[in-house]
């Protein structure tokens, strides 16, 4: 990420920086404490500092790296920050997709499936919503904005179990729908859309389409949908990460182990080794925990470019 | 922030009023009408109906019967619920100022411009958002472990009798360290991406009248970046308030040391699905949202005012 403002090339040494005019290594010494945008000076001890709470954040997936390596045994008798003598990381992961005839592989189905279908449709639903706050004058605008900044102040969970009531009688617990359905509609997406959409469609542009005889839908799909991109992909990793890693909402609304998505799979896993004669799996629990966040992880960091400039263009709304 | 040139950005504004010749027309709901009918659908009608089943009890004799705000008088003198509330009050009151405080540092270090590997300290610090609840419990009660754990390896190898994070005492603790180690490279994101964008034409204007960094900081970037700030704020209030799933996953670890009324939420979840007491269930959640709706409007009231 080459950035704005901070210069490409700087000494690593505290030297001075050059002044603008005559750098003919003209010894101007005097310290610039000041904020200069553009050429701050480096320092070692804010970059330690930061470091330590980067090994604060770094440390645990380390250790679930290393952790993944390890046999049962070996999570028990070695260090958890060193590699055990024996090396079990691809042991691990065909037990973890075999293990009780591969029930691993269809929870990670179905996490796909409610990213796909959840996720996707509530960045669709965001993108459309978005634009129609950013782009249009309706009836019941404001009523629409003050409706859904409201809601989103009610805790979730609080709605979990009214939520499990209602569709309990009709019939939609248990069944993946459950999960979806709620999954489709995502506040921050809408804000963050409505947001970016102000910023990125020129009006004009949208004249210049009508006025060329392109319908709404047209000029949507035609003219504003590309502009929108790096806001799309911001809010489909936002609602992807929310709907991967959901949790309460499939604990409460699944029974059949066969519908879970992973995170409560690997929570069942976990739980199983209280149970009496249950097996105790905990290497399966880390290693299966690690092939649940690598796709994420690499998400975020392969798309880093995008997803940080719609961010950016975000937080200029405060 | 490769494409984004903050000055530009800035002056545009986003919230500016659409274009004068949209007429006022019923096209703005073909778009945002899909949105609003889920949203119909999946939010109010189950506040609705939480409220509506709040108002009745079941009876062992005679099945549901209406009984006015008796189930909300049962819960304001509910010890457990009180227990609760206090217990994750006294959570909000130490994580959050911990974790925000720790994000803003981080943000205006790497603001700073200062740091050497900016954007791999960025993106390593954000990594763990990216890591389900689920997952993040699991790895930290493995390495709270004081036989096989971190914790254990620790007592080991230096002949030291560390107290076990899962004990009553610790646990509250143990799990604030989670949500924190989960959240605080998100909010240094959103504080971060919010000072990228503040005018470098403010900076020129504070080094012209000689101010140093720390003056930079308290008049310039603070204030900058006050909207930001008050959301994280109000957004982890109500992620405190909400606790579920860090004491949920963490409870096999420490079974005596967190209980099924752990918190608000859990209290609720128990409550109804252990105890089936639907009803009584939905007026502890809805004397829960009101409360959280309370505090985060103060909050922003507040925070809007300062210095506004």
């Amino acid at each position: 990420m080459s950035s704005t403002s901070s210069p490409v090339t700087t000494a690593s040494q505290p030297a001075p920086a050059p002044a603008a005019g005559g750098s003919k290594g003209a010894p101007r010494l005097r310290t610039r404490r000041k904020h200069v945008p553009g050429r701050p000076r480096r320092s070692v001890l804010l970059t330690v500092l930061t470091g330590l709470i980067m090994l604060y954040t770094v440390v645990p997936l380390v250790w679930l790296v290393i952790s993944a390596t390890k046999t049962q045994e070996g999570l028990a008798e070695s260090s958890g920050l060193w590699f055990s003598h024996d090396f079990a990381l691809w042991d691990n992961i065909s037990q973890t997709f075999t293990y009780n005839d591969g029930i691993f592989v269809r929870w990670l189905l179905n996490t796909l499936l409610y990213v796909v279908l959840g996720a996707g449709g509530a960045t669709f639903l965001a993108i459309l919503g978005g634009y129609a706050l950013a782009k249009f004058t309706f009836p019941g605008k404001r009523a629409v904005f003050a409706v859904v900044i409201g809601a989103v102040a009610v805790p979730g969970t609080a709605l979990a179990v009214p939520t499990f009531l209602m569709f309990s009688k009709m019939g939609l617990t248990d069944t993946p729908w459950a999960v979806i359905i709620p999954s489709l509609v995502s506040p921050f997406g809408l804000y963050l859309m409505w947001v970016f959409a102000s910023e990125a469609i020129p009006v004009e542009l949208l004249e210049a389409a009508r006025i060329d005889g392109a319908g709404e839908v047209r000029t949507f799909f035609r003219v504003s949908l590309p502009l929108l991109a790096p806001g799309i992909v911001t809010v489909l990793l936002f609602t992807t990460v929310a709907t991967w890693n959901n949790y309460f909402l499939p604990l409460i609304m699944l029974k059949d182990p066969d519908w879970y998505p992973l995170t409560l799979g690997l929570s069942a896993w976990n739980s199983q080794a209280e149970t009496i004669g249950g097996d105790v799996i905990f290497n399966l629990v880390i290693t299966g925990s690690l092939l649940t966040i690598v796709p994420l992880i690499a998400a975020f960091l392969l798309l880093q470019k995008y997803w940080q400039s719609g961010l950016a263009a975000g937080s200029v709304k405060e | 922030m490769t494409t984004l040139q903050p000055p530009a950005a800035v002056t545009r504004r986003p919230d500016r009023p659409p274009a004068k010749r949209d007429r006022r027309s019923w096209t703005g709901w073909g778009f945002i009408g899909p949105f609003a009918v889920v949203f119909a659908f999946v939010f109010l009608a189950p506040i609705a109906y939480s409220i509506y089943l709040s108002l009745f009890r079941d009876k062992l004799i005679g099945g549901t019967s209406f009984v006015g705000l008796d189930n909300y008088q049962q819960a304001l003198q509910d010890d457990q619920f009180w227990d609760s509330l206090v217990r994750v009050s006294l959570f909000l009151l130490v994580q959050v100022p911990i974790m925000l405080g720790i994000a803003l540092l981080v943000a205006l270090a790497l603001d700073s411009g200062r740091l050497y590997g900016r954007d791999f300290f960025r993106i390593s610090i954000f990594l763990p958002y990216a890591v389900p609840a689920v997952v993040a419990t699991l790895m930290w009660g493995f390495m709270y472990g004081t036989k096989y754990g971190l914790v254990g390896d620790i007592n080991g190898a230096f002949g030291v009798t560390l107290p076990d994070p899962l004990s009553s005492d610790l646990v509250l603790a143990s799990i604030g360290n989670i949500v924190t180690w989960e959240f605080v490279g998100y909010n240094m994101l959103i504080f971060y991406s919010a000072l990228r964008v503040i005018p470098n034409s403010l900076y020129e204007a504070a080094e012209i009248d000689g101010a140093g960094q720390i003056r930079v900081v308290t008049a310039i970037k603070l204030p900058a970046i006050r909207g930001a700030l008050v959301i994280a704020t109000i957004f982890s209030i109500i992620g405190s308030f909400q606790l579920f799933n860090e004491p949920n996953i963490l409870r096999p670890l420490a079974r005596n040391a967190i209980t099924t009324d752990y918190t608000p939420n859990f209290y609720t979840y128990s409550l109804s699905f252990n105890g089936q007491q639907h009803n009584y269930s939905a007026a502890v959640a809805i004397i829960m949202g009101l409360i959280t709706m309370v505090i985060a409007y103060v909050v922003q009231l507040r925070g809007m005012r300062k210095g506004a």
